[in-house]
């Protein structure tokens, strides 16, 4: 029987564990290999160059121009995204007119909302760069002409061709593709949360922004945290709404370089593999200090209920 | 917030206001104070305010769609002429030259067959590893499975180099089959995390009962163990599905080849190309037909969809 076991185990984890590893684990330690070797990614000679590729990477300006966009998306993206999910789910649910019986009450349709708010989470962020690329084109694009048409011409901006805009028009395509997301993750946590609590709260005199503050927010506290990280994961790849969006890519002036593309074109434009691994190792050690510190301020006391 | 709306003002709470004086021992709030008040006045302004609100961003999220369907059935002119007007003529001839010409239906047989495949695999492979992982004691258990959860936390751009030198070494570039084992080897990491705490959970009484009754471990786990695990199955199937049907940086990287392309990097080097050659219609009705398969199927099983989506991040 025991025999039987082992062999059942194997054979069940053999499949599996090899694939993984062959196509996820292996080449993430070969990155870090790779991250100190002068390798072109061309040609299969090779030579150790120690910590050469960091050093070169400390000094890179447009390394860190990225840095500073990454930076900017991980600090802007997550706070809007899970900021406008909370406050629409917190109206889908608690901001109805009381009804008999009922001291919160969701507003009426929230589940039409919330069907068309979840649109473009199910659609590939390729096509909704592509949709937004469009949508921001100067001469025939959806915002430029609706502008133009109700008489704001005065408005109308180069977007994505204007390197002090292109970055937060990015930031904007982000946060729209993400928001019906978390209004329908926050509103499944707070139709959880038992009504006796708001309207305990209500009774007591709090009012709604109260009653979101000191209830809704506590205890949703942690959907909310592993939100941030997801949404953290999201902003600092940004790889396909920079590739597909921006000109060059990378927009004008390298206005919209993050970390991500970088590393895609060191290999496949430049032919200097070995260093676009370097730009990626950099890139992990950010995502596990955003990690980190996530948990850690994010670490509240745990209430049941 | 607070709206001292007179009571007078609001029929539903005159009478509700003698209550609290019933009990003398009660309270007395200050008049306009009492809950029901608040609630009721405070509710109406609230709820004009939250259906603007949330009609405004309903719009937001509609527009842009409303306005590439109403572009891919207009002429390359009016798109330029008048990007807001109505199509003066419905041109499905758009629709037509898209799926033909350019390709787009040639793209999306490609996508039908790498997701299909790869949706198979992916949920075979991995509800075997969760229910070892789940269900049996062995030494290196652990590492096991915390080597397929770190998985999801690592930034994939960091694997895509060496990844595309391993395909490379391996002749699995540019080929249907190496796209396959690398979705499915990418959708393992979320898949054994959800699927090993959804076999927790299910009670193990059954499945030694079948093992009693003579039942091997195989025949245990596809006729007892998999049809009892059905709704975890489906949330993170339809995971796998969306999360696979709309892989970009993947294909980009790994599969170039113009007659493998998969439909969202084949629309991106379709809009990439066009845009020279100024077929703007046929590049709206591409981006049409790619977004409505997926916005029909997410229309008719919206509720499982959001739950499969939104499941994982809940626990």
């Amino acid at each position: 029987m025991q025999h039987g076991k082992y062999r059942f185990i194997a054979g069940f984890l053999a499949l599996p564990v090899i694939l993984y590893a062959v196509f996820v684990i292996s080449p993430f330690v070969q990155a870090i290999y790779y991250s100190f070797t002068d390798w072109t990614g061309l040609s299969s000679d090779f030579t150790m160059v120690g910590f050469k590729n960091y050093n070169w990477l400390l000094h890179d300006d447009l390394f860190w121009k990225a840095v500073g966009h990454n930076v900017v998306l991980l600090l802007v993206v997550p706070l809007v995204t899970l900021g406008l999910g909370l406050f629409f789910a917190f109206m889908l649910n608690v901001g109805g007119r009381g009804r008999k019986n009922a001291a919160v009450s969701g507003v009426r349709g929230s589940s039409l909302y919330k069907v068309i708010y979840f649109f473009p989470q199910v659609l590939s962020i390729a096509i909704v760069a592509l949709l937004f690329q469009f949508t921001y084109n100067p001469r025939n694009g959806a915002i430029n002409s609706f502008l133009d048409g109700v008489g704001l011409d005065s408005l109308q901006q180069q977007w994505l061709a204007d390197p002090k805009l292109a970055l937060w028009c990015l930031m904007a395509v982000m946060v729209w593709s993400n928001v019906g997301f978390y209004v329908v993750l926050f509103s499944a946590g707070m139709s959880s949360i038992p009504r006796d609590f708001y309207e305990a709260a209500l009774l007591d005199g709090a009012n709604r922004i109260k009653t979101f503050f000191k209830i809704t927010l506590p205890l949703l506290w942690d959907t909310v945290q592993t939100g941030w990280i997801y949404m953290g994961i999201i902003a600092l790849d940004a790889f396909a709404v920079v590739q597909i969006m921006t000109v060059g890519p990378g927009g004008p002036a390298d206005s919209t370089q993050v970390m991500g593309y970088y590393v895609y074109t060191k290999t496949f434009h430049d032919g200097q593999a070995g260093r676009a691994t370097t730009i990626g190792v950099a890139m992990l050690i950010v995502t596990l200090i955003f990690a980190v510190i996530v948990t850690r301020l994010g670490r509240r006391e745990r209430l049941e209920y | 917030m607070t709206s001292h709306a007179e009571p007078s003002e609001l029929p539903g709470v005159t009478k509700e206001d003698e209550a609290p004086a019933a009990g003398p021992a009660a309270k007395q709030p200050p008049p306009g104070f009492t809950p029901e008040g608040r609630i009721g006045s405070e509710g109406k302004v609230l709820n004009v305010f939250s259906h603007g609100i949330l009609v405004v961003w309903g719009l937001l999220v509609t527009l842009p769609l409303l306005w590439a369907v109403m572009s891919s059935l207009k002429t390359d002119k009016q798109i330029f002429t008048s990007p807001w007007g109505l199509p003066s003529a419905l041109h499905f001839d758009n629709w037509t030259r898209a799926w033909s010409k350019s390709n787009i239906g040639d793209f999306f047989l490609n996508t039908i067959l790498v997701v299909g495949c790869s949706l198979i695999g992916t949920m075979l492979l991995g509800s075997m590893a969760a229910y070892i992982l789940a269900r049996f004691e062995f030494p290196g258990k652990r590492f096991i499975y915390f080597m397929f959860v770190g998985g999801m936390s690592f930034p994939i751009i960091l694997a895509l180099v060496p990844l595309f030198f391993v395909m490379k070494n391996m002749s699995l570039l540019n080929t249907f089959h190496g796209l396959i084992l690398v979705y499915i080897a990418y959708s393992l990491p979320f898949t054994v995390f959800f699927l090993t705490s959804f076999f927790k959970t299910l009670p193990s009484s059954v499945a030694e009962a079948a093992l009693i009754d003579g039942a091997s471990h195989t025949r245990t786990f596809f006729q007892v163990m998999l049809p009892m695990a059905k709704p975890g199955l489906i949330s993170v199937g339809i995971f796998n599905f969306l999360g696979q049907w709309n892989q970009y940086m993947l294909p980009t990287v790994l599969n170039t080849d113009e007659d493998k392309r998969v439909l969202t990097q084949g629309l991106v080097q379709l809009a990439a190309s066009q845009q020279y050659k100024g077929d703007w219609s046929a590049l709206f009705a591409g981006l049409v037909l790619a977004m409505l398969p997926v916005l029909a199927v997410y229309i008719l099983f919206q509720r499982q969809v959001q739950a499969g989506l939104t499941a994982g991040a809940l626990k």
